[in-house]
């Protein structure tokens, strides 16, 4: 079959691919909009497969088959708290795949300019023992050329730096190298000066079109993916993994532009500018710039901050609960602390019983709480919590002072009224979660210490906050039976 | 160390200043707790229930101020008990300080520490010991009680099939502690509520209660309530003809007054004259809350209910948070309890009289053979209303003027965007051949579309939205695809590993998220 055939493919496929990120706008549609990006993928794998030029399709089939057995392993097994890590594995395989796409683009171009050294001698008939991306290469003008080498130097190192990054990430979301943001001495210096190598190599290789400066450049873009995120800490993990989220498609689009492929050009475009989105509504939430963020450490006015008065007062179990049995309307607040104790259980059967009691129960989520962007809505989700009681924060911010009870469970910076009430405050201006204003606040928290930013959280002095101090889990499992 | 209470001595007294409750609390502190035989009779509590908590029960007075430690009562001590204090035992009561002088000499010559329960600064950590306010707030509560109970009508309104009733009106002057909880009482029976207070900054409070606040036609700088430690003070003479004046225009509407307004250190301000009293309609009921110093109201007796010639009851009792007794015997040793929450910082059972601590320092009356009343000012002063930021109501005009301004400014940020990115366009259009440009243009349009659909998501779904664009960004597969019918060994072999890889991905990125979608339900 001809190009003809595998062009409509693609549009179809990419149309598809449209559809299938639209149809997330609600939970309902979404349930059918994944059938469209399965539908997609099929058609536009099988239309190269059947298009010009592919050729060892039984191999790639098999190989297809094994990576689908074990993707589909890994989807079965994995636990709803490890999705962070899950995801930011996968980033590592596309950017992985796209280095290597990209060098054998450049392989490839070799190859063809060697097969035209001999072909010029002789005839033009050799060209058809070439794959269908050779023949491409082979037309092309000289120019058109040093755009293909811009194009696929810009694919590998966009993708060696999603390889290793996303690595990195997944270490630090997996515990596997520790969450603080720790940097080689140098810092930010190391960073610089390997981007500056790898715009030398860019030039040097438009230049010669060799094969030692793709690659230097390729250690460099590893090392980048590396360091930088190794200085970024873990609770900024939603805005890295959602930037290696964009990052991811655009290498697919740079090798997109390098393969002459529109398909692989529209859905890298999809994809990158999804992750970008996500990553400005994280930074948005945090009230930091993405630039602040990526290079680690916090940005704003650093001043004197309000000290705290008050102390915080501590609360066992059978005080939430006699507080919890009066009250008309609860907001339970989760935080990454929840994902750590896997209370998400604990909380499910807690709103259960609460609901059977005719209480109005609501969950409140900021969009930073977790490791991954509506990272809280999916825990909840796997619980059995109707989402339809999951809200956002703008949609409840105003019901807290008609609120009863708010439980604040292993959340700290999201809930921190000193983003507002503070102008020194490392987070002022950062919107949060204003529970303070229900009529009684439980914190349940480890034990007294400041959260992963360190900064003093005037919510615990409060004289309406109650500490209740424990694990997440156990603390839950404490009051469940007294619930009545 | 052992903490004991005594029957309290004055009659009519139906308080305790321990309760079972309260004693178990203590115990935890590790303190012993003893109580007098048949102190908390009257509240409710039997010496059965001390003894199954552990408390011993004493026979007599004289044994328990003896064996005591600590001796926990509700009123202010007799000249008797107070001779029964030794050299470091400690007495935790009301002592009203101001007007005692002979009783904190007694405590100061026989040597013991007094803490005086009223004297706890109005502090927010103090408020779990401030038994001034949790006793007012059952003084409030009652008093609504005890004006319905000599009310001939209903609260609320009704419209039944014998005819209608019109809502009661009520009044309530001062919205201190008892005001405010005479306002939520009053409104929870269903009658209309108005409320007066000097201190303007608490018409909030009043309204959230459900009350109207009822404001004077004054124009002065009114003084900050918060600057006296969140007590009213004394106000100017053309203040109070002002607010008179607002009385007498009430006072024929009204079917129940409920004043509560004192200074501190001073006898009662009279706000309800003579003349307001001939003013209201018969039956109407008046409860003077301020009856112990003098009254609010002009005819009140102390302890006394008196009918006026005109039929209003005024009502005059002092003794609103002994009539119930069980209530406040609660909520004043809870307040016992805190206060030796914060003596005893170890928890070990031993008193540590801190007289550093700004709440311990307050209250305590004598020490160590010393009067140490009055106390200096707290270092931490009752939070202040903040003086309010000035927010000017913009007119409509320039509130539009505003919209359009913003409007102009997107505008103009708009058009610089598109002219920048428009003149980039067409210099890269300049340089970069023709089919570069073709798949450009896909490029740019599908950032637009990328950017309309993502919007859209909805925030619960982001992780799904994550998974699936995982999975589709696996599309570098077809690229792969493409490159592995190629000759050359090394570039199959990398082929083949990204065809693996994105494998991988695809189906790990699809079936993940269907997973996930699975979960959300509807409720």
């Amino acid at each position: 079959m001809d190009y003809g055939f595998t062009t409509a493919a693609y549009v179809v496929a990419a149309v598809l691919f449209i559809l299938s990120l639209g149809g997330l706008s609600n939970q309902e549609s979404a349930k059918r909009a994944v059938w469209y990006g399965i539908v997609g993928m099929g058609l536009a794998v099988f239309a190269t497969l059947v298009g010009p030029g592919s050729g060892l399709w039984l191999l790639s089939l098999l190989l297809i088959a094994g990576g689908g057995f074990i993707g589909q392993y890994v989807a079965q097994r994995v636990q709803m708290t490890e999705m962070p890590q899950l995801v930011a594995a996968m980033h590592s395989l596309v950017g992985l795949a796209a280095v290597f796409v990209g060098y054998n683009a450049h392989f490839e171009i070799g190859n063809v300019a060697q097969v035209i050294a001999i072909v010029d001698s002789a005839n033009q008939a050799d060209l058809s023992d070439l794959g269908a991306f050779a023949k491409l290469i082979a037309k092309k003008t000289p120019a058109e050329l040093g755009i293909l080498h811009v194009e696929l130097f810009l694919g590998i190192f966009i993708g060696a730096i999603t390889f290793t990054g996303s690595v990195v990430a997944y270490g630090k979301l997996a515990g596997k190298v520790t969450s603080a943001a720790t940097k080689l001495p140098g810092g930010h210096a190391l960073n610089a000066a390997a981007a500056i190598i790898s715009l030398i190599c860019l030039i040097w290789y438009t230049a010669s079109g060799g094969f030692f400066p793709l690659f230097l450049m390729t250690l460099a873009a590893l090392f980048i993916g590396y360091h930088l995120i190794m200085g970024i800490g873990g609770a900024d993990m939603p805005v890295v993994v959602s930037m290696l989220n964009s990052y991811s498609g655009w290498a697919a689009a740079a090798i997109g532009f390098s393969l002459g492929n529109d398909l692989l050009i529209v859905v890298g475009a999809l994809v990158g500018s999804s992750g970008a989105i996500l990553s400005y509504i994280m930074c948005k939430a945090m009230n930091r710039h993405f630039v602040s963020v990526i290079l680690g450490g916090f940005g704003g006015p650093q001043g004197e901050q309000m000290a705290v008065e008050g102390e915080q007062i501590a609360i066992e179990a059978d005080g939430v609960a006699a507080a919890l049995n009066d009250a008309d309307s609860v907001v339970i607040i989760p935080g990454y602390g929840m994902a750590v104790a896997q209370a998400q259980q604990s909380v499910s059967e807690l709103v259960r019983k609460l609901r059977a009691q005719g209480k109005n129960v609501r969950f409140a989520i900021h969009p930073v709480a977790g490791r991954l962007p509506g990272h809280m809505n999916v825990l909840l989700a796997e619980a059995k919590v109707p989402y339809d009681i999951v809200l956002e924060m703008d949609e409840i911010n105003d019901d807290f002072p008609d609120t009863d009870v708010a439980i604040v469970i292993g959340s700290n910076d999201i809930v921190n009224p000193a983003a507002q009430e503070d102008p020194n405050s490392p987070i002022a201006g950062m919107p949060v979660l204003e529970c303070w204003k229900a009529k009684q606040v439980f914190v349940s928290k480890r034990g007294q210490g400041t959260g992963y930013s360190g900064i003093e959280n005037p919510l615990f002095f409060k004289e309406n906050t109650r500490m209740f101090y424990g694990d997440a889990k156990a603390s839950l499992d404490k009051l469940l039976p007294m619930i009545d | 160390m052992k903490i004991g209470t005594p029957k309290e001595i004055l009659d009519g007294e139906n308080r305790v200043a321990m309760t079972p409750d309260s004693a178990v609390q203590l115990q935890k502190l590790g303190y012993d707790c003893a109580i007098e035989k048949g102190a908390g009779q009257a509240a409710g509590f039997s010496d059965a229930a001390y003894k199954a908590v552990g408390v011993e029960i004493v026979k007599t007075a004289a044994s328990l101020w003896k064996s005591a430690d600590i001796v926990a009562k509700v009123r202010i001590p007799t000249e008797a008990e107070l001779k029964r204090l030794t050299k470091g035992k400690t007495l935790i009561s009301f002592f009203n300080p101001a007007g005692n002088e002979e009783g904190m000499e007694l405590a100061k010559s026989k040597g013991a520490n007094v803490i005086a329960m009223e004297m706890v600064p109005r502090i927010s950590r103090a408020q779990k010991m401030d038994a001034l306010s949790s006793m007012a707030n059952i003084a409030g509560y009652r008093a609504v009680i005890e004006a319905g109970n000599n009310f001939g009508r209903f609260f609320t309104g009704q419209v039944t099939a014998a005819g209608k009733v019109p809502p009661a009106k009520v009044l309530i002057v001062g919205a201190g502690v008892a005001g405010l909880a005479a306002i939520g009482t009053s409104t929870s029976l269903g009658a209309i509520t108005y409320a007066f207070d000097v201190r303007p900054e608490v018409a909030e409070q009043v309204e959230s209660m459900g009350a109207e606040f009822v404001y004077l036609d004054f124009e002065e700088e009114q003084q900050d309530g918060a600057a006296t430690g969140g007590y009213a003070s004394v106000q100017s003479d053309e203040f109070r003809e002002a607010q008179l004046a607002k009385f007498r225009e009430l006072a024929p509407e009204v079917d129940i007054v409920i004043t509560t307004a004192l200074i501190p250190n001073r006898p009662a301000p009279k706000l309800w004259l003579e003349d307001m009293v001939k003013a209201m309609k018969p039956g109407s009921v008046i409860v003077d809350l301020a009856a112990e110093r003098g009254g609010n109201v002009e005819g009140t007796i102390a302890d006394e209910k008196v009918v006026t010639d005109n039929g209003v009851t005024i009502i005059g009792y002092t003794d609103f948070p002994s009539r119930m007794a069980s209530q406040s015997s609660s909520l004043y040793a809870t307040n016992i309890r805190h206060m030796m929450t914060d003596l005893t910082p170890e928890k070990d059972g031993q008193i540590n009289h801190d007289m550093e601590d700004d709440v311990i320092r307050g209250s305590t009356v004598t020490h160590e053979g010393e009067i140490t009343f009055p106390p200096p000012p707290p270092k931490v002063q009752a939070i202040a209303a903040q003086p309010k930021a000035e927010v000017k109501e913009l007119t409509p005009e320039e509130k539009r003027a505003q919209e359009i301004a913003a409007f102009q400014a997107q505008t103009k940020q708009q058009f610089t965007l598109l002219g920048v990115g428009g003149v980039l366009m067409l210099l890269v259009g300049l340089i970069a051949p023709a089919s570069f440009m073709q798949h450009f243009i896909v490029f740019v349009l599908a950032i637009f579309v990328g950017f309309q659909v993502i919007w859209n998501v909805s925030h619960s779904l982001h992780t799904p939205l994550m998974a699936i664009t995982n999975a589709i960004s696996s599309i570098i597969i077809v690229g792969a695809l493409m490159q592995i019918g190629s000759g050359s060994f090394l570039v199959i072999l990398l082929a083949a590993l990204s065809v693996f890889m994105a494998g991988i991905n695809i189906f790990g990125g699809f079936l993940v998220t269907r997973r996930m979608l699975a979960m959300f339900q509807k409720s």
